[in-house]
């Protein structure tokens, strides 16, 4: 199937003191229908800033390069428009409409002051196309039903009552399932979940993770969902793309890079992750480097255990360690590729 | 009580106006909900014992009960056999010198504008006033060298430090007075899970080299799983199952125990 989101080398550059910083560096991904990328890594890996690139919410100042091809429903002739190449009108026009996004904070992100049925209505109306012509905006009673609708298709319990109340009645499950239904209000072909349940407990995650399992079935969505929790990712994704100081360095199917991970990074986080079964825990050596001091070669390579002096002179390239299974590493013996593809 | 216990709480019980009580102006008969509520616990020197629970269940408010940063509403709370509750000047100052906090948030739990040096040797000197300056230098930056900074920290800032690095001054902080309780309040669940692993490793070797008996509190039954010799399951103010950690998270008793388990994602194997 044709992807939806057609990532080819996207980069993030930031104005900082130092110099200009790439939080994001010469990322690439697809996202198919009904499919969900998993995105995990440590804090300040660029996670978070993949995904504003992705919505056009970068903060002042940054630059963006490389492509970012979405199949866009009224994209016109060709059928797919490049978002690092729009402008902010069309990024507006865009943003919930194409893509829509659910953050780990449901509080930042919801008017403490507006009810929620207001505030999904206002996420559908900002949607609809101009009225005026033709005379079909729906009214205020078909906004208020949608905005039911889209509660409930949240699985919000109650949403007449809930419709009716601020965000500070609502229990955190509940408001990210508010957010979720402001989100999706607008038929967006995929969504972004930054953190959506980092917030939550345990019991709670759980439905908002079936939640999510069922929208993306129901309505074909493309999920990009971002974590740093393993066992989370291995619940929701398809795929799964690990990202190291703004690169990604090891991407393939989930079960397939967590059984048998081709970087070492990827494997030093698993070995570092409390499970319930207690085992010595093996932290990663050292620390994240900073954006502005990146090792010359591999970024990992000064936490490396299996390091070698060929690590430092140049950056990795991703190779295939296995089909659709690839990583950053010079020790992975790469796989020929096979020519059909 | 027996001669092996360091601290042995009966019946606890906190509770808290409610959002409407404090709405209704607070006297009586205004709607109190309990945080704590009934708690018993025995805690063995040498031991961890964890307390898992989820948001509002109560932790946070049966650890400062434990330490008495806040009074109950009723129960019993002994410490090294002595009456917890009922000590007063010289003696309270005593026992809480032995029981020490590690916080969620190292970063909200330091002072932003005291050095590593003032900041780990603030314990000391209310505790030690005594202690020449000198040999103040030398204790701190000796724990400093103990929870992995070196001294070098001595003269810096709690913002020139990552959020692992100010965990450990953190732990610093409680550990330089030689504590013999150390209670730890998600003392990973801000960090990474790697930094997450060395803290809890830290953790670990401080217990062996120092003889502490840790009450590790946390949401997180995987973290949980990695320390506790025991673990009580905290719900709604209540502990609803005690026991050998092992046999809680393998054969857990209660449909709570369960529920909790059968929530947490698991990496396959
Ligand atoms: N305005 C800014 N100027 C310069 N650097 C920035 C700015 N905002 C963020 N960064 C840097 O960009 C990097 C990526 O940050 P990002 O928020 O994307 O990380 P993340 O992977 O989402 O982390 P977390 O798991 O903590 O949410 C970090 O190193 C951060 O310090
Ligand atoms: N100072 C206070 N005033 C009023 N209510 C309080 C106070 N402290 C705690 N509570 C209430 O007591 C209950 C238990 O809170 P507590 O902080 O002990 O829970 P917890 O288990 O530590 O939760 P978390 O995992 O979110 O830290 C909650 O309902 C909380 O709102
Ligand atoms: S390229 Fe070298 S340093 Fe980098 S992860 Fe592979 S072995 Fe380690
Ligand atoms: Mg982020
Ligand atoms: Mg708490």
């Amino acid at each position: 199937m044709a992807p939806l989101l057609d990532v080819c080398q996207l980069t993030v550059e930031l104005p900082t003191p130092s110099g200009w910083v790439r939080p994001v560096n010469d990322v690439s991904f697809q996202l198919a229908p009904g499919e969900t990328l998993g995105l995990v890594g440590e804090s300040g890996c660029g996670k978070t800033m993949l995904s504003l690139a992705l919505m056009g919410l970068l903060p002042p100042g940054a630059r963006r390069a490389g492509e970012a091809w979405l199949a866009a429903r009224n994209a016109g002739g060709a059928g797919r428009l490049n978002v690092v190449a729009l402008g902010d009108r069309e990024l507006v026009a865009l943003r919930g409409r194409e893509i829509g996004m659910v953050f780990q904070e449901p509080m930042t992100a919801l008017n403490p002051v507006l009810r929620i049925g207001v505030q999904v209505e206002e996420a559908i109306r900002a949607h609809l196309p101009h009225s005026g012509r033709g005379g079909s905006a729906p009214g205020p009673g078909e906004i208020g039903r949608r905005a039911l609708q889209a509660l409930e298709r949240a699985a919000v319990p109650e949403p007449q009552l809930r419709a009716r109340q601020f965000p500070h009645q609502l229990s955190g499950g509940l408001r990210q399932r508010a957010m979720i239904a402001m989100a999706l209000a607008a038929d967006p072909q995929i969504l972004i979940a930054d953190e959506p349940t980092t917030a939550l407990d345990v019991t709670v995650q759980k439905q908002i993770l079936e939640l999510l399992a069922r929208l993306r079935r129901e309505l074909g969505l493309g999920l990009l969902f971002i974590t740093h929790d393993l066992g989370v990712v291995a619940q929701v994704a398809d795929r799964l793309a690990v990202m190291y100081a703004g690169r990604i360095v090891e991407e393939g199917p989930v079960v397939e890079v967590l059984r048998r991970p081709r970087h070492p990074y990827t494997e030093g986080l698993l070995r570092a992750s409390p499970q319930l079964r207690r085992r010595k825990l093996e932290p990663i050596a050292g620390v994240v480097p900073r954006l502005d001091a990146l090792p010359p070669g591999c970024a990992f390579e000064p936490r490396c255990p299996y390091r070698r002096a060929e690590c430092a002179a140049a950056v990795p390239e991703l190779r295939l360690a296995a089909p659709e299974h690839r990583a950053r590493c010079i020790l992975v013996e790469p796989v020929v590729e096979e020519v059909t593809r | 009580m027996s001669e092996a216990t360091l601290l042995e709480a009966r019946n606890l019980r906190k509770s808290f106006l409610t959002a409407a009580g404090v709405f209704a102006g607070a006297s009586r008969g205004a709607p109190r909900q309990a945080a704590v509520d009934g708690v018993n616990l025995d805690l063995a020197p040498g031991e961890t014992l964890a307390i898992v629970g989820e948001s509002g269940s109560g932790k946070t408010t049966l650890a400062r009960l434990l330490l008495r940063l806040i009074e109950p509403d009723a129960g019993e709370i002994r410490f090294g056999g002595r009456d917890l509750l009922a000590a007063r000047g010289a003696e309270l100052r005593r026992l809480r010198r032995e029981m020490q906090m590690v916080f969620q948030d190292p970063f909200a739990s330091l002072n932003p504008r005291l050095c590593v040096e003032a900041m780990v040797g603030e314990p000391l000197e209310i505790h030690e006033p005594a202690l020449s300056r000198a040999t103040r230098r030398e204790r701190v930056g000796a724990i400093l060298e103990t929870v992995g900074l070196g001294a070098d920290a001595m003269p810096r800032y709690p913002h020139e430090f990552s959020g692992g690095q100010r965990q450990r001054i953190g732990i610093a902080r409680a550990l330089v007075l030689r504590p013999r309780l150390v209670v730890a309040d998600e003392p990973v669940s801000a960090l990474d899970v790697s930094v997450g692993a060395q803290i809890l490793e830290l953790l670990q070797n401080l217990q062996r080299e120092f003889s502490l008996t840790y009450l590790l509190i946390s949401h997180s039954l995987p973290v949980v799983a990695q320390l506790a010799t025991r673990i009580a399951v905290m719900r709604a103010g209540k502990f609803v199952e005690v026991g050998v950690a092992e046999h809680v998270l393998a054969q857990p008793a209660h449909p709570y125990t369960r529920a909790l388990l059968a929530a947490v994602p698991e990496v396959p194997a």
